[in-house]
């Protein structure tokens, strides 16, 4: 525990003007921030909470788009009408994840910002992690690889991204709204998220300083006909081992658009496109989904030495989002 | 509410209202804050310890090391502590042993401040690997090459008749191997002491589930006269065993205290208990059968492996159960120890039974099917009734009446014969079971019960309230024995003030704590009784002792004279004491397992069904019923609630925990609850506990044994069965991973 400087922002721009002390890092609902803080794997000079900016609670569902303010909870979303009926993957995802009690604190920014559970990251003492500590190594490529990734890991790193709600919004193509000092923009969420390659610290691509202020997925067909699947050792309260997003949107019992994302596979949620290019204008069967995993979509998987059920599992997951879904036999 | 009948908790209010002053809850006034810092690494000499910016660091008002530390009496090799202790020397023999200790003024600028140690090492490769030395390509003469740990309460290795010979000559005959993960306790409160010095006296309020153990052991390490240390443990917020040896940090802190010269506290962190205060060691199994045709066992044999740390001497005899459980004329037992840079391993529920049960009751499992016999059968044909490798007789057992009550009421005789045979929608179903079984541990207890002239009753005994129940089922004895409602009675523990009770491990307390508290209760009934009958002023002035009945509200009249009336409070009230008071003691004859001319155990039925994902490998245990011959039951509700709990360890054991190890790095990989896995509610299915109706006149007065270990048997083999019945694969290393159920 390091002493810090504690700031309460009351609008966007204050917390902003805030955030450019150095070390400054935002708080919300505080169920991650205070676990790093905790184990010493972030050290902030100031910590800027953005509770008090409401503006950012607001879940506005227009039609056409949902836009989840920040800092809207994730039970709030989970439990909105709106969300259920017209995004059932994103709502599915949330009550899925972690426990009531931390739903209702965490901010869906926050989620977005939740980092791996590998656990030589989360260690309480210094081992090798370059995501951690840049340079100081993985420790997970020779040791514990269980829970490791199997699509878009590097030399330099091998850790899966955990949120939930991330692969719902990476299948039905979300867009994060941030601003920062340089001023407002949009990042697509598949630009969102980026692979370690040799910056594994840096998880997002956001800028310095800049604030997540909404979550916006457009309404579509594929998000109202959409799933979410988690395959998960404990019941409750557990991070995906596999999970899969899918949207399908159908014309009669064909495939117009297929949308499928991976969670626990890859260092960000990992949409399988060559899989859902596949499935275009195939018929909405069984046998029709596993042929487009078949056909080349894990062909990037590269297993390590204790996961390579993962991909067996993940594909498992796809079908049986796609049963749900409605698929034929 | 006599002995038998159902009273709830009497501190359950206390509890769920959280007012239960809990060790760290503990409010004691100038109170300082202790913070270890830690080694991260495993096995190594300290080169340089740099403690200057801790010292410089706000609030702190002491820094100990190895340079400082006055030294210690280390506590000698034996049952219930280490005898390396950290902070004495330069030495690291595991990862995460205290290098320093930070006293400061808060808890934040002490864990600040340890943030700062800055320590260089010489490293020396650490020993972390165990499971791996024991895999598909190990060299089968490893096991013989280990050490034999002899230290302990029974013998390490037992041979009765020949089954080498009797393997060798079996029509049917099987060798598997079973390995069961490293596994850590996770209580739901961290350990906790506070240490607090008054002139050459200490007090310790301490997380421990023996304070008489801690009183010793600290006094011994610090040079003082055991009457010198009072340890108070009012309530612990679960222990599961990884409270009851006495541990480095309670030591510490308490020479911290004397050194600071103010009272301090140190609570572990969640990732400190993972090398502060024991785990249960990974096992290997190695277990062969033979029997004939009909399934009569001809020969059973059972090597255990187990680690031990670098210098100590922990028995883990998880073969123990292995002697006793099935009519046998020839039975190996074999138990051997790897040694290892961690945190010394210790009991954890269950120790021994609750291991290796696993191992030979799914191994039975293995060959109810190679001879296409029903698993229960086989245990019947197979029914010991005397033990089979001492021929003692049982001091009781009903074992056969609980197959059959468990089996009734789960409806096993709906089991397919088959596996893979029955499917309900994307689920695989699967029925298994598994024989329970727990050598029964006693230990000396004394207790001491007072009546008030107001008619209260307090019961006082130097035991431990872990949340099994003491709380509520002292009292009930003692009102039993009394012959009045419990509401009127209530108990103080927890305190080396108190008269000195065993500890609260090996499912001991009902035995010890409990025949203690009956014996001091009958002693005074009996005292009042006399006072009354020699009191002219009594009505009950001159009556015949045996005459006199009690009643519930604490009337004392002679059978059939209900006006002729005293009372309990009256007499005390005429005494002119303050109270009348009684005390009482019980013992085993002879040492730990002192069981004289009988063998002595508590066994069960456990029966599971188990839904397996089909897609997923899932497994997920949608009931579990257990039916028990555990001695007289005290208490119902309480009891079953132990039974309960232990099926839920159990589902723990079987399907979720396991603390990985990095044999690179020498620690453990996880440690904290998201990486250490255990049950959630939803992952509980419906659980039914039963006990057949048994009186065990050997095993303690109260005709009850010990059952909060028992109940954690019997559970990861029945549902390693019932996922083989499930799903056609054998799954022989827990916990049961998905990947190995894919299919």
């Amino acid at each position: 525990m390091e002493p810090f400087i504690y700031r309460r922002a009351t609008d966007a721009s204050q917390a902003l003007a805030l955030a450019a002390a150095p070390g400054a890092i935002f708080i919300a609902g505080g169920t991650e921030l205070l676990n790093w803080l905790k184990e010493g794997i972030v050290r902030p000079g100031t910590l800027v909470d953005i509770n008090g900016l409401q503006d950012l609670e607001t879940i506005d569902t227009a039609p056409g788009r949902l836009r989840i303010g920040a800092l809207a909870r994730m039970s709030e979303v989970a439990a909105h009408p709106a969300v259920r009926r017209d995004y059932p993957a994103v709502a599915e995802a949330l009550v899925r994840s972690a426990s009531q009690q931390l739903r209702n604190m965490a901010s869906m920014g926050g989620n977005l910002l939740q980092r791996t559970r590998c656990p030589y990251f989360r260690a309480d003492a210094p081992v090798p992690c370059n995501k951690r500590a840049p340079g100081s190594g993985c420790a997970a490529l020779r040791g514990a690889d269980r829970h490791a990734a199997i699509f878009g890991w590097s030399d330099a790193c091998v850790a899966t991204h955990p949120s939930d709600v991330a692969v719902a919004f990476a299948a039905l193509d979300a867009v994060v709204h941030v601003q920062g000092p340089q001023g407002a923009r949009e990042v697509p969420f598949g630009d969102f998220y980026r692979l370690p390659g040799d910056r594994p610290q840096d998880d997002t691509t956001l800028r310095p300083g800049e604030l997540i202020v909404a979550i916006e997925v457009p309404a579509s067909a594929v998000a109202a006909r959409s799933r979410y699947i988690k395959v998960r050792e404990r019941a409750s309260y557990e991070f995906a081992l596999v999970s899969a997003a899918v949207g399908i949107d159908l014309d009669g019992a064909t495939i117009r658009n297929a949308r499928i994302a991976l969670g626990g596979v890859a260092p960000k949620p990992w949409r399988l496109r060559v899989a859902e290019r596949a499935l275009a204008g195939r018929p909405f069967t069984v046998a029709a989904v596993r042929a487009a995993l078949e056909s080349g979509a894990f062909s990037e998987a590269r297993p390590r030495r204790a996961n390579g059920f993962k991909v067996d599992l993940a594909k498992r997951a796809v079908v049986r989002a796609a049963v749900g879904l409605g698929a034929g036999a | 509410m006599r002995i038998g009948s159902e009273l709830s908790r009497k501190d359950g209010r206390l509890k769920v209202t959280g007012s239960a002053t809990y060790t760290a809850d503990t409010q004691v006034p100038g109170l300082h804050y202790a913070v270890f810092a830690t080694s991260a690494v495993a096995s190594a000499t300290i080169e340089a310890l740099d403690t200057s910016g801790a010292e410089r660091a706000p609030g702190v008002v002491y820094v100990m090391t190895h340079h400082n530390a006055p030294r210690l009496r280390p506590p000698a090799p034996g049952f219930g502590s280490m005898t390396f202790l950290p902070l004495q020397s330069d030495q690291i023999r595991y990862e995460g042993q205290p290098i320093a200790l930070i006293v400061a003024d808060s808890l934040e600028r002490a864990m600040h401040a340890a943030s700062l140690v800055r320590p260089s090492y010489a490293v020396r490769p650490a020993q972390m690997s165990m499971l791996e030395r024991f895999g598909p390509d190990a060299d089968a003469a490893v096991f013989d090459t280990l050490e034999t740990v002899t230290q302990g309460y029974d013998e390490p290795d037992t041979r009765t008749g020949d089954p080498d010979a009797a393997l060798g000559s079996a029509p049917v005959s099987l060798s598997r191997r079973y390995t069961m993960g490293f596994r850590h306790h996770n209580p739901m409160e961290p350990s906790a002491t506070i240490a607090s010095w008054d002139g050459d006296r200490l007090t310790l309020y301490d997380t421990t589930q023996h304070v008489w153990g801690v009183r010793s052991v600290v006094a011994e390490a610090l040079g003082l006269a055991a009457d010198d240390v009072r340890v108070v443990s009012l309530f612990l917020g679960g222990g599961f065993g990884c409270k009851g040896f006495v541990w480095p940090h309670e030591i510490l802190t308490a020479l911290a205290a004397r050194e600071a010269r103010r009272p301090v506290k140190l609570v572990l962190t969640r990732s400190q208990m993972y090398a502060a205060c024991g785990y249960q060691s990974a096992t290997v199994h190695d277990v062969a059968l033979g029997a004939s045709r009909d399934g009569r066992l001809v020969a059973v044999a059972h090597d255990v492996v187990y680690a031990n740390a670098v210098p100590e001497a922990f028995p883990e005899y998880a073969a123990a159960g292995t002697r006793t459980v099935y009519a046998c004329p020839a039975i190996a037992t074999r138990h051997r120890v790897v040694k290892l840079n961690t945190i010394q391993p210790t009991a954890m529920r269950a120790p021994n039974e609750g291991m290796g049960n696993f191992a030979l009751e799914s191994a039975m499992d293995e060959l109810a099917y190679e001879l296409g016999m029903d698993p229960l059968e086989l245990r019947l044909r197979n029914y010991a009734e005397r033990d089979p490798t001492t021929g003692k007789p049982y001091s009781s057992k009903k074992l056969r009446e609980a197959y059959h009550l468990g089996a009734e009421r789960f409806g096993w005789s709906r089991r397919a014969p088959h596996p893979r045979a029955v499917r309900d929608g994307n689920d695989l179903v699967g029925y298994g079971m598994a024989t329970a079984l727990m050598t029964t541990y006693r230990f000396p207890s004394a207790a001491r019960v007072r009546m008030r002239a107001d008619g209260s009753v307090v019961v006082e005994s130097g035991t431990q309230e872990i949340g099994t129940g003491v709380r509520t089922i002292m009292p009930q004895i003692a009102a039993d024995r009394l012959g009045i409602d419990p509401q009127h009675v209530e108990i103080v523990l927890g305190d080396t003030t108190l008269p000195e009770a065993g500890g609260t491990f090996g499912s001991s307390s009902t035995m010890g704590v409990g025949s203690a508290v009956a014996d001091a209760a009958t002693k005074l009934r009996l005292a009042i009784l006399r006072t009354a009958i020699a009191d002219k002023a009594s009505p009950l002035y001159e009556a015949r002792l045996e005459d006199l009945e009690v009643h519930p509200d604490g009337a004392v009249t002679p059978r059939g004279s209900p006006t002729r009336r005293d009372a309990y409070a009256a007499v005390v009230a005429r005494s002119g004491r303050e109270a009348i008071e009684a005390e009482g003691s019980w013992a085993p004859g002879g040492d730990v397992l002192g069981t004289g001319d009988y063998a002595m155990y508590t066994f069960g039925a456990v029966f599971v069904d188990v839904r397996v994902e089909a897609d997923f490998g899932i497994t997920r245990v949608a009931r579990c019923v257990g039916a028990y011959s555990a001695g007289r039951i005290i208490n119902p509700k309480t009891a079953r609630s132990q039974m309960t709990g232990g099926m839920i360890w159990g589902i723990g054991q079987a399907l979720l925990e396991q603390s990985e190890t990095d044999a690179e790095l020498g620690r453990f990989v996880s440690k904290n609850l998201a990486g250490y896995l255990v049950p959630a509610n939803a992952d509980v299915g419906a659980l039914e506990a039963y006990f057949v109706d048994e009186v065990d006149p050997h095993a303690s007065p109260l005709g009850a044994k010990g059952i909060g270990e028992l109940g954690a048997t019997g559970v990861a083999a029945a549902i390693a069965n019932a996922v083989y019945h499930a799903t056609g694969v054998r799954v022989r290393d827990l916990p049961i991973r998905p990947e190995l159920l894919l299919g």
